[in-house]
């Protein structure tokens, strides 16, 4: 059988504009949130999320880098994160100048939550007040989920499988699960996949505030708003983003001596057949991913270190935690389970992906990422090391990442290290 | 050079991302500057804003370099 392992990474976070740095302020316990600059947020509920910083921030981000400046007035940010993000994963595979027998062996599984909001809706202010003749003739194919593969592929030449994963906040782990499967098909040899949003837009703040999702009662502490398991969470912190990994066929890594951040070993998949935007109350559409990940991967929940939750910092959060409870029974007191979107808020389409790397980070490092904000834990939390405020430096050899989305769409993850 | 041709170099160098110098009147939109048939509608939209003139698209199509850009717009502008 066709083993997957990930040898390269790409993040932009709002904790910074690439891996390490992320990583360092992740685990520095820095949190990314702050009041909103990108638009006038009078009126709006909320008015704090967790921006991808300028370049002149301490860890900002520098689009110029990779993403061509006409590109860059084309599209959406959520595909110029992507691109820089998928740039940054093949720079550290040295897969970056590829020979053209390998690009038609290498492809694109890239998708978003949402994709294009903030241009669909600057492009409908345009129509409304201006007319059509006055819509760029980049509004479609600059707003178009695929785009990411789309413009990835191009700027790289990958020839292989070019896809697109849309299912909200599982997207970025869903991508990342049908791309290796894509490597154990045989259809690919390589394939960068991954997740990216942009869509801290006056739409998208107030869509997200008026279905009640959004934490609105700590405007003024920005920093305080995303508290997994507290219980004083009251709703998300939007975040934006991309996670990018290369994913690549074992032996092929292994014969060119690439470095090797783990292997996807496990990939669950499940349905909640419940409610648009509520998890179901017993959490057992989260449990049958989780469980089906495990059985792929051969393992047992007392083989997995730690958990990266999906812990939006809503009323799911627990509903998520009793679920992993069911499943864990007694191996739940051994392994460490937290929520990193305390940090970096929600990054919807691009969650699971970030988070995955998140995950590869902690096996390499041996450290497993806090919770920000976990003053006062909610009942039902007893019992569990859910890396209260500060890292903690643990064995991980293997790991469980879970990302739900709404629609009541479930995907898990089990990666391990590579002996 | 004019005040029409100033204005026309600084769209086109925003829009296209080239730098300045390329930006003559003989160079040509897609063969020179990297453009794609797309990004000449939305520079021949750029200048009827700038300009506040009209381009249709049959004289749109005509247009392949900046220095026929700049001459059909010290023609038509008010």
């Amino acid at each position: 059988m066709r083993r997957v392992v990930v040898t390269g990474l790409g993040l932009v976070t709002p904790l910074g504009g690439d891996v390490e740095t992320s990583w360092k302020n992740l685990i520095a316990g820095k949190s990314g949130a702050g009041t909103i600059t990108r638009f006038d947020t009078t009126g709006q509920k909320c008015t704090i999320a967790c921006e991808v910083k300028s370049p002149d921030h301490e860890y900002g981000f520098d689009p110029d880098k990779r993403v061509d400046v006409k590109v860059q007035r084309q599209v959406d940010p959520f595909i110029i994160y992507g691109i820089d993000a998928a740039g940054q994963a093949l720079e550290d595979a040295g897969l970056d100048k590829m020979d053209d027998a390998l690009k038609l062996r290498a492809g694109c599984s890239i998708g978003s939550g949402i994709g294009g909001l903030p241009g669909i809706e600057k492009e409908s202010i345009v129509l409304h007040e201006r007319g059509p003749g006055r819509v760029s003739p980049h509004f479609v194919h600059g707003r178009l989920i695929n785009l990411i593969s789309g413009q990835v592929s191009i700027k790289y030449g990958l020839m292989g499988p070019n896809h697109a994963v849309v299912t909200a906040c599982s997207t970025g782990a869903h991508s990342i699960g049908d791309a290796a499967r894509m490597i154990k098909d045989d259809d690919a040899d390589i394939m960068l996949a991954g997740g990216a949003e942009g869509t801290i837009n006056p739409l998208g703040v107030a869509g997200f505030a008026q279905a009640r999702a959004l934490n609105t009662s700590s405007n003024d502490a920005p920093e305080k708003a995303s508290r997994p398991y507290d219980k004083g969470r009251d709703g998300f912190v939007m975040g934006e983003g991309a996670g990018v990994v290369v994913l690549e066929e074992y032996e092929h890594a292994k014969a060119r001596g690439a470095k090797i951040y783990g292997e996807v070993v496990g990939y669950g998949l499940s349905g909640d057949a419940y409610h648009v935007t509520a998890p179901h109350p017993d959490g057992f559409g989260a449990y049958r991913a989780m469980e089906m990940a495990l059985k792929k991967a051969g393992m047992t929940p007392a083989d997995i270190d730690y958990v990266n939750a999906h812990g939006t910092s809503t009323m799911a959060d627990t509903i998520e935690l009793g679920a992993v409870r069911r499943l864990f029974g007694d191996a739940i007191s051994t392994m460490s389970m937290s929520s990193t979107k305390s940090a970096i808020g929600h990054l919807l389409g691009g969650a699971g992906a970030v988070e995955a790397i998140f995950c590869l980070l902690a096996m390499r490092d041996q450290i497993v990422p806090p919770t920000l904000n976990l003053d006062d834990p909610d009942e039902g939390t007893e019992g569990v090391d859910l890396v209260p405020h500060t890292a903690k430096k643990r064995s991980v050899k293997a790991v469980l990442n879970n990302s739900f989305g709404f629609g009541g769409t479930n995907a898990s993850l089990v990666m391990k290290q590579v002996d | 050079m004019s005040d029409t041709a100033d204005r026309v170099k600084k769209i086109v160098v925003e829009h296209l991302g080239v730098e300045a110098e390329k930006v003559t009147p003989d160079a040509s939109f897609i063969d020179d500057l990297g453009a794609d048939s797309l990004d000449i509608v939305e520079l021949v939209m750029a200048f009827e804003e700038e300009f506040g003139v009209e381009i249709p698209d049959d004289a749109a199509e005509k247009i392949a370099t900046v220095g026929d850009a700049i001459k059909y717009i010290d023609e038509h502008k008010g």
